[in-house]
């Protein structure tokens, strides 16, 4: 679930850090205020945890699989969600950095998608009155599984809107909202599980431990992040619906006008065309925002009119064979360049 | 998950100690250059591949003088693919058009959008590597605090690192426990997995507890400084602007379809 | 110097979950002298070092740095004077690098930089670990982590040095690096240990304690080498004085 680079436009990259940012600063200060001294060499170490803890797998009951800690709910009910947003923020940062596990432009979206719906959201609202206080234990286990499906379900649809709204996958809305929800309702239980397994395995030999969990006066207080979370969430799928209602002209549309000679496609599959052409608007609109002045220079400004020309720098270069060979062989001398000056530096006695 | 690989971590921060010129440039710089990388690589369309490829300069500077290993870099790359790989690959089941023709031959814009989204990711995941292996946690930490980040999280990300080792080696010496007594029963059952990964979670506080008892005793009152002695050199800002005034050429101008037409203005 | 006596009267402490781990401890120890802290595990040892520097207070009875008593408002003076080195290094080696973690005590106390490192750098020197200086902690070896810990400690320059088990997980070269060390070092040192050996080449007095009460307080010889004394209370005789060579006496 950790989003790649690969699949997001600088724009709602970017927009996802400010939002990340945001909440590191808060709960930084948040925790500044209230935290107590002990915590810091704890959430250093409790995020140690968390990637030690992926490496022990279980049997997931009635199935032939297995499934292993995410970790965000259990650092909820052990930090509270301000402490436990910096350590999962944290453990993302790091898989970023080390493992290339989502990239680092989308880095702001995963510690969005994967820290504030399991920490101000699933844990307040759902695992904590769920669960209630010392309780029954099948009650906890209930409350687990709930709060981490949710949370669970609330980042994967995320992860759904930040990549539409980036325009760079194909998937339409709705077969990526197949694909993503239902896996991550599995993932959701397996989560659940384990953390109820841990949780109740603590309570049972350590409840000090649970007992000591920072909590109760923070939730209220806590709750404005929760609403500029919320409100930003709304901008971000009411941002999207807006596209996908544009009737932008569509720069694909034109080009393969261009190839194939005719003016419009007319496709004998007309539902999926027109699901397509719905995509291909929504899709071409985004990517190029801010950067239109790219199309100033080079051969396809001289092209026809202003209008093709502003359309055809959101497509791609090459449309004709003329410029599609160029561009092929271009591109295989310039990787060619490039592996060779890479190649020289390497083997350069350089002086220290 | 990729956790058989512990000597990774240790194998970048190993790489990251090593004396080069990049090694010595300002964290910062290395950070924004490579921001700058990411956004107008990302910027570009979906069907864009050509004028990708002058942007291989930039991780293969990096790499090189660096001396980095590219198998490292690439073995992680491939490792960490899945993800793009598999959305990706949708995308030519959805985009059918033909959208590039050479001689009689068709390839469709979900071909190319693919291809694209592979080449951006191997890209942005290959500099983003480079720029830990010639950083290090450390300098990144303190070059991001000083670029705002709150020092409560560059604390955080440092402590975390640091016990990264020694917890991991408790979890792997558990699981290896594990492995010997329980043939065949593996992956175990949640009532054993709550207990394993219980007692991991006990000890890992237990830990924390006597590293609090530790830093109490050297006299610490909740703050941790971060030494920082850095400050920008005329190489910095060189780098930095050099890289930018690159992407921006080659982000704005097709670099690879110039060529290739000069190529072929040229031939007979 | 004699600002620097330590004075334990009547020490008593429970644990929260009510277990009574000290149950009136009393001793005083002058300035310079090096003794051991033994007894079989569970006597209460660790919790009676932890409240040598203030991480615990007493429930009852009072201890006494210098003529300064110790209480919570106190501690933080009192840190500076009495230097702790714990049982695993992992858990005192934190930072990035060997040189901050020696770093890290100066620091918080508010020096000027130059300072820092001028103490820094002796302290890395005392232990003979000056080339390590870059090194992060988790390249170390353990007779190396164990060296570097106690520069941690140094570089506050206490009066009173505290040390637990401080020579478990050490090979025999490293053993006998750290004993050399401790021996060179002229400041008050509290050591509790298994390691009777080192004991009797190290300390010149002994404080056994057993089920949170002192046993027994004397002279390392006098008691380490009293059989049953030693079997009584969970320990040995250690081998080394199975014969009494003549010059171990002009030693001490």
């Amino acid at each position: 679930m950790h989003m790649a680079d690969a699949l997001i436009s600088p724009a709602v990259g970017g927009t996802l850090w400010v939002v990340s940012a945001g909440l590191i600063a808060y709960c930084a200060r948040k925790l500044k205020q209230t935290m107590r001294d002990n915590l810091v060499p704890m959430m250093g170490v409790l995020g140690a945890f968390i990637f030690a803890a992926q490496m022990i797998n279980f049997s997931i009951p009635g199935t032939g699989s297995s499934g292993h800690l995410g970790g965000g709910l259990i650092l909820s009910v052990l930090l509270g969600p301000h402490a436990a947003f910096l350590v999962i923020a944290s453990v993302l940062t790091v898989q970023a950095f080390f493992f290339a596990d989502g990239g680092l432009l989308a880095l702001g979206c995963n510690i969005f998608n994967l820290g504030f719906f399991p920490a101000f959201i699933a844990y307040p609202f759902i695992y904590r009155p769920l669960a209630g206080g010392a309780g029954s234990v099948s009650r906890s286990w209930i409350a687990a599984i709930v709060a981490a499906v949710v949370g669970l379900q609330l980042g994967a649809f995320s992860v759904v809107l930040e990549t539409k709204a980036s325009g760079i996958s194909e998937l339409p809305f709705g077969t990526f909202v197949l694909l993503m929800l239902p896996i991550h309702l599995a993932i959701g239980v397996v989560e659940g599980l384990a953390t109820a397994a841990v949780v109740s395995f603590v309570a049972r030999t350590r409840p000090e431990v649970l007992a000591a969990a920072p909590v109760a006066a923070e939730d209220k207080t806590g709750l404005r992040p929760v609403l500029i979370g919320l409100a930003i969430a709304a901008l971000i799928v009411g941002g999207a619906v807006s596209w996908f209602a544009s009737t932008h002209p569509d720069g694909l549309e034109w080009s393969i006008a261009k190839v194939t000679g005719k003016e419009e496609i007319s496709g004998s599959d007309g539902g999926i065309h027109r699901k397509l052409t719905a995509v291909q608007e929504k899709t071409a609109f985004l990517p190029d925002y801010g950067f239109k002045s790219a199309e100033a220079a080079g051969v396809n400004a001289e092209k026809a009119s202003a209008e093709s020309a502003a359309v055809e720098s959101e497509s791609w270069p090459a449309v004709t064979a003329g410029t599609s060979v160029s561009g092929i062989v271009g591109g295989l001398i310039t990787l060619g360049l490039v592996c060779l000056i890479g190649f020289v530096l390497k083997e350069r006695r350089i002086n220290v | 998950m990729r956790f058989g690989n512990w000597f990774e971590i240790g194998r970048m921060d190993e790489l990251a100690r090593q004396d080069t010129p990049v090694h010595r440039l300002d964290a910062r710089a290395k950070l924004l250059a490579t921001g700058a990388f990411i956004v107008a690589l990302m910027s570009f369309s979906r069907y864009e591949i050509s004028a990708l490829m002058p942007f291989c300069l930039y991780p293969f500077v990096l790499i090189s003088l660096g001396r980095i290993p590219f198998g490292f870099i690439f073995r992680k790359i491939i490792i960490a693919a899945p993800f793009a790989i598999i959305i990706g690959i949708f995308n030519p089941f959805f985009d059918r058009q033909p959208a590039l023709v050479i001689g009689s031959f068709a390839i469709s814009g979900g071909w190319l959008s693919f291809a694209s989204i592979i080449i951006r990711f191997g890209l942005t995941a290959g500099a983003a590597l480079a720029l830990v292996a010639c950083t290090g946690i450390y300098r990144l930490c303190a070059g991001l605090e000083r670029m705002g980040l709150p020092r409560v999280f560059a604390v955080q990300l440092l402590f975390l690192y640091r016990y990264l080792f020694v917890i991991a080696d408790e979890g792997s010496q558990m699981k290896r426990s594990l492995e010997l007594r329980a043939t065949g029963l593996m992956p175990v059952g949640l009532r054993v997995y709550g207990s394993l990964v219980g007692h991991l979670l006990l000890r890992a506080m237990a830990r924390s507890e006597r590293i609090y008892q530790a830093m109490v005793a050297r006299g610490f009152d909740g703050e941790i400084k971060i030494a920082q002695k850095t400050s920008f050199q005329s190489a910095d800002w060189t780098f930095l602007f050099g890289w930018i005034f690159f992407f921006t050429v080659a982000r704005t101008w097709n670099i690879s379809d110039w060529l290739g037409r000069m190529l072929a203005g040229s031939a007979p | 110097m004699s600002h620097h006596i330590i004075d334990v009267r009547d020490l008593c402490f429970a644990y929260p979950d009510g277990t009574e781990a000290l149950k009136g401890v009393s001793f005083r120890i002058v300035h310079g002298n090096a003794v051991a802290v033994v007894g079989a595990n569970g006597a209460g040892k660790s919790t009676l070092l932890l409240h040598l520097n203030g991480y615990l207070s007493p429930g009852r009875g009072e201890v006494r740095i210098g003529e300064t008593p110790l209480t919570r408002a106190t501690a933080v003076g009192v840190r500076r004077t009495v230097g702790m080195v714990f049982q695993d290094p992992d858990d005192q080696l934190f930072m990035p690098t060997v040189f901050e973690d020696i770093a890290f005590g100066p620091v918080q106390s508010g020096l000027p930089a130059e300072e820092v490192e001028r103490r820094a750098t002796m302290a890395l020197e005392r232990v003979g670990m000056a080339h390590l200086r870059d090194r992060p902690p988790y390249r170390l070896s353990a007779g190396e982590k164990r060296a570097v810990t106690i520069a941690t400690v140094l570089a506050m320059e206490p009066a009173i040095l505290v040390m637990d088990e401080p020579s478990s997980n050490l090979d025999p070269r490293g053993r006998r690096r750290l004993i050399e060390l401790l021996r060179s070092f002229e400041h008050t040192r509290i050591i509790a240990t298994h390691d009777l050996e080192l004991v009797v080449e190290l300390c010149s007095r002994v404080i056994l304690l057993d089920g949170g009460r002192i046993a027994a307080d004397g002279p390392t010889l006098e008691l380490l080498n009293d059989e049953q004394l030693m079997l009584a209370h969970g320990l040995e005789r250690p081998h080394s004085l199975c014969h009494l060579h003549p010059h171990m006496d002009a030693q001490k």
